[in-house]
């Protein structure tokens, strides 16, 4: 496998990243950087992380070139190197995170996810109000980790915060299943893309056909989150198997819709991409556009309830008259 | 009339739906015939869907919607109060009962 971290690398410019990526020979991985310059969204190191620590397991070769790029730096306090257990012969000195960023972590169970989601909020060093959807994304992501992926590794995450722009943008990947073998145990899916706009409906899991799920399962966590990024006009990215759907940006002043159907919004979507086995999940959250969490619930509220309904009407037998 | 103190078994942010599932089946299920049960939200600031979906759904389904007669949402800011509401709504939906 190679992966090369490029000069950028965010989530509205992020598909040549994906397509550089080669998941042939999964015994070794060879990870490049861009020479002069590496800037690249959390779920990029996540998914690097995630390939890093299955050759490790698998006593793989794992090669990384030295990085050259001014920003090698940043990687390292990421602590890409140090969870993959490389020698990056970086010296840096020790900045204190708080208000930057969250290191690359390994999530494997409810208590980690607990320990994670409580010694993060200090690090994001903001308003109650804005860390609200920061936590319930990470929470939401990772226990869909937990529930659908069947990953041995757990969930990969980490997040930063950027001061320029005020956003926090998450990562937060898997090398389990994948979206379309999870759906597929209760839907049958014609391929990774739809899959993952199967994922994205509100009231469709893995875990059973019935609307509204199981005991534990509701199918609504996936789109809550892109909600979350539609109302703060914000990207969202869902990358599985060769499927990727990319909700785009909703630019000021247009009102804000939230689609039963995730490719009824602004949208990329793409089905030949290099095969991720697993899920990877970027979403990036404005502070400055942040919009209350109560109103993003009552537009969801309605949405859902609206969506059910018309399933419901799919469902209806008719009359046949001839 | 049983209470539950949420924020003792989950603390702030009500997340974790292997608790709410423990909670439900081991504390609410076993009495809910004979007696009213309070959630109490006191100190928990947030929760998300899946947890309350968790703690909650399956006694809607399994008991029918006039359950919620006996159960009580204590303490709730807004938010949760909205959370528990989209999901209280949507078990009313026909399928699930």
């Amino acid at each position: 496998m190679e992966i090369h971290l490029p000069n950028s690398a965010f989530l509205g410019n992020i598909d040549p990243f994906l397509r550089s990526y080669n998941p042939e020979n999964k015994n070794e991985l060879y990870i490049t950087f861009n020479n002069d310059w590496v800037s690249v969204h959390p779920v990029v190191l996540c998914m690097v992380t995630s390939l890093g620590l299955n050759i490790r397991k698998i006593n793989g070769r794992l090669l990384c070139r030295k990085p050259f790029a001014t920003s090698k730096h940043y990687l390292e306090r990421m602590g890409l190197f140090e969870i993959l257990g490389l020698d990056s012969q970086i010296k840096v000195k020790s900045h204190e995170s708080a208000g930057r960023f969250i290191p690359i972590t390994q999530i494997r169970d409810s208590q980690e996810l607990h320990t994670f989601i409580t010694e993060m909020i200090p690090l994001l060093h903001s308003e109650p109000e804005q860390v609200e959807p920061i936590k319930y994304v990470i929470s939401e992501l990772v226990r869909n980790v937990f529930e659908h992926a069947e990953s041995k590794d757990g969930a990969i995450v980490c997040a930063q915060y950027y001061k320029k722009s005020n956003v926090i943008r998450i990562g937060v990947v898997d090398t389990g299943i994948g979206i379309q073998n999870s759906i597929n145990f209760s839907y049958k899916t014609e391929n990774d893309l739809h899959a993952i706009q199967l994922a994205l409906t509100p009231g469709i899991t893995g875990k059973t056909r019935n609307i509204g799920g199981t005991e534990t399962n509701a199918g609504a966590g996936l789109f809550f989150i892109k909600s979350i990024a539609k109302v703060n006009r914000d990207f969202f990215m869902v990358y599985s198997g060769s499927g990727m759907y990319k909700l785009l940006k909703t630019p000021l002043p247009s009102t804000i819709k939230l689609n039963r159907n995730p490719f009824e919004d602004k949208c990329s979507k793409n089905n030949e991409l290099p095969y991720w086995q697993g899920t990877a999940v970027g979403i990036d959250i404005s502070l400055e556009r942040h919009q209350k969490f109560d109103s993003l619930l009552d537009l969801i509220r309605q949405t859902y309830f609206k969506d059910i309904k018309e399933r419901k009407k799919e469902r209806f037998k008719k009359p046949k008259f001839i | 009339m049983k209470e539950i103190k949420l924020f003792d078994v989950v603390g702030s942010f009500a997340e974790d739906k292997d608790i709410a599932k423990e909670i439900r089946v081991n504390e609410v299920m076993p009495i809910l015939d004979k007696e009213e049960i309070v959630f109490n939200f006191l100190n928990v600031e947030g929760a998300t869907q899946s947890f309350v979906h968790a703690l909650i759904s399956d006694l809607i389904r399994k008991k029918g919607i006039n359950i919620l007669d006996k159960v009580y949402f204590k303490n709730c800011n807004d938010t949760i109060k909205k959370i528990i509401g989209i999901v209280v709504e949507y078990m009313q939906d026909e399928e699930y009962q």
